[in-house]
């Protein structure tokens, strides 16, 4: 693997698939008595977070602490970047304490990939403005496998994306991460919310755009569901909430054409009634909090293996 | 790259190297094994046995098929991986770890052996010692090993030696099991 992980074209299906097998057996760890492994003993990772997040932070906090390393949490509110340091003094501040990986949330695209090239420490991505979350792609992906029967079966699949695409970093990461597993990836939004230049970018990577939910649906071997910040509702991108949901929101009576085995996936979190209704949210076949445990395994994997091994240069 | 595919051969390709045990010497060994826990434990009660993988786990899985044969009594068997505890990871590329798989009775208050192919520098032993720490609290752990090569570099000793290999260093140990590999025997070069 490379020495950071800025983006899932940061690795190659090989690496993913390492990935997931260490997350395999990561995830076996958390039903022990002892929840701990010493793979990382000594090691320190700091989560550096400009922007809010509970669940991201905390499972990355909870996989560092998993595996021994001393984890600690920086938020940008309350620091010294609210006080009108810049980003490369505050990176560079934490670097010279000597940390081994930075786990970096940030407002700006490619605010990750332009701290790797100051420090020495790995840096993990965990969200960069609208670009990638890649993390979070891994752990959807790996959610996804176990739910369709194992590795590799994501292979010739159908899953189906919908939401706020245009400012969605969960998004992009989900299409690279699912076509280079071999699924077949069809995004939906409103036209408000599909992002400028998908139609190039969707030729390039081999994936559908919609903009008619029920006519993706009843193809779907696999549902995601992106979250729809409220603060769209005032930016003029739908008429109203109600009307989000007559168009795109996975509702009851959408809940009955989706087969009872079809997994539905949300990265949280959740505006019941908005994107998705609680009985899509509580169904048998929703594996939202499956994809919350399968975050810690999953970034146990990925600190294992950005940190565990020799040094290596990038 | 972060995780080297594990130390297999290519299937049925035979070592070079001299033949220390075959197949029937391994056969010999493992019943002997079997019958030296029995003896030692009274009887297969309170065992579990615990295959370090990679090939630790067919090995412990044949112990416990022995046992069968032997008692009647059908002895817990698993894998303990040790890949997170080993002293050397900031040495290799990142391992990717093996399957733990501990018997539904869990280890704590039983005689638990530890099986493995080859013991060496006793380190992985060691390791597997930290990683059962984690799982529990065994009344008893011994180790059971198909071939002791000597060299330690730990204070630590195997209980059942399937076979005693004086090597150099330099001398190469190679076990092959027909499971993962499909052929079977030992080999020194």
């Amino acid at each position: 693997m490379k020495k950071h992980l800025l983006s899932i074209d940061d690795l190659t299906v090989d690496d993913m698939t390492t990935l997931f097998t260490t997350a395999a057996e990561m995830h076996d760890v958390q039903n022990r008595q002892v929840k701990k492994l010493p793979a990382l003993r000594g090691r320190t990772i700091i989560n550096l977070f400009f922007e809010d997040s509970t669940r991201t932070r905390s499972s990355f906090e909870i996989a560092g602490k998993w595996l021994s390393a001393d984890t600690i949490n920086i938020a940008a509110k309350g620091s010294s970047a609210s006080k009108g340091e810049s980003l490369r003094d505050t990176v560079l501040t934490i670097a010279a304490m000597g940390v081994d990986a930075l786990v970096m949330r940030h407002p700006a695209s490619g605010a990750a990939l332009q701290v790797s090239q100051w420090v020495d420490a790995a840096v993990v991505n965990a969200g960069d403005g609208t670009h990638e979350h890649p993390s979070q792609a891994l752990l959807d992906a790996y959610t996804l496998q176990r739910r369709l029967g194992g590795p590799g079966s994501l292979e010739g699949r159908h899953v189906v994306i919908v939401g706020d695409l245009t400012h969605s970093r969960v998004f992009r990461s989900n299409v690279l991460c699912l076509t280079r597993l071999g699924a077949e990836v069809t995004v939906v939004a409103p036209p408000t919310l599909m992002p400028s230049g998908v139609a190039s970018w969707s030729r390039e990577a081999g994936f559908a755009t919609s903009y008619e939910l029920d006519e993706v649906l009843p193809k779907a071997d696999a549902v995601m569901m992106l979250r729809v910040q409220r603060e769209r509702m005032t930016g003029g991108y739908f008429p109203s909430a109600r009307e989000y949901t007559v168009g795109y929101g996975l509702t009851r009576d959408r809940l009955r054409v989706l087969g009872p085995d079809v997994p539905i996936c949300h990265p949280g979190p959740m505006n019941r009634g908005l994107e998705i209704a609680a009985d899509a949210a509580d169904a048998a076949q929703s594996v939202v909090l499956e994809q919350v445990s399968a975050g810690v395994a999953v970034r146990m994997a990925i600190l294992y293996h950005l940190l565990a091994g020799e040094e290596t240069t990038a | 790259m972060s995780a080297p595919p594990p130390e297999q051969p290519e299937p049925s390709a035979e070592p070079e190297g001299r033949v220390v045990l075959d197949a029937r010497d391994i056969a010999r060994a493992l019943t002997r094994i079997a019958h030296e826990l029995l003896e030692r434990n009274k009887g297969a009660s309170d065992l579990v046995l615990l295959g370090i993988p990679s090939r630790g786990v067919p090995l412990a899985r044949r112990i416990a098929a022995r046992i069968k044969e032997v008692e009647g009594v059908d002895v817990p068997y698993g894998a303990l991986d040790v890949t997170m505890y080993r002293d050397d990871l900031r040495r290799h590329p990142a391992r990717s770890p093996h399957p733990t798989e501990v018997p539904p009775g869990g280890v704590d208050g039983r005689t638990v052996v530890l099986v493995d192919d080859v013991l060496y520098s006793g380190r992985t032993v060691r390791s597997a010692l930290d990683a059962m720490n984690d799982l529990g609290r065994p009344d008893v752990v011994r180790l059971a090993v198909l071939v002791d090569r000597g060299h330690r570099e730990l204070p630590i000793r195997a209980d059942h030696v399937g076979k005693n290999l004086p090597s150099a260093r330099t001398e190469r140990v190679m076990v092959r099991l027909e499971e993962p590999d499909g052929i079977e025997g030992v080999w020194i070069k």
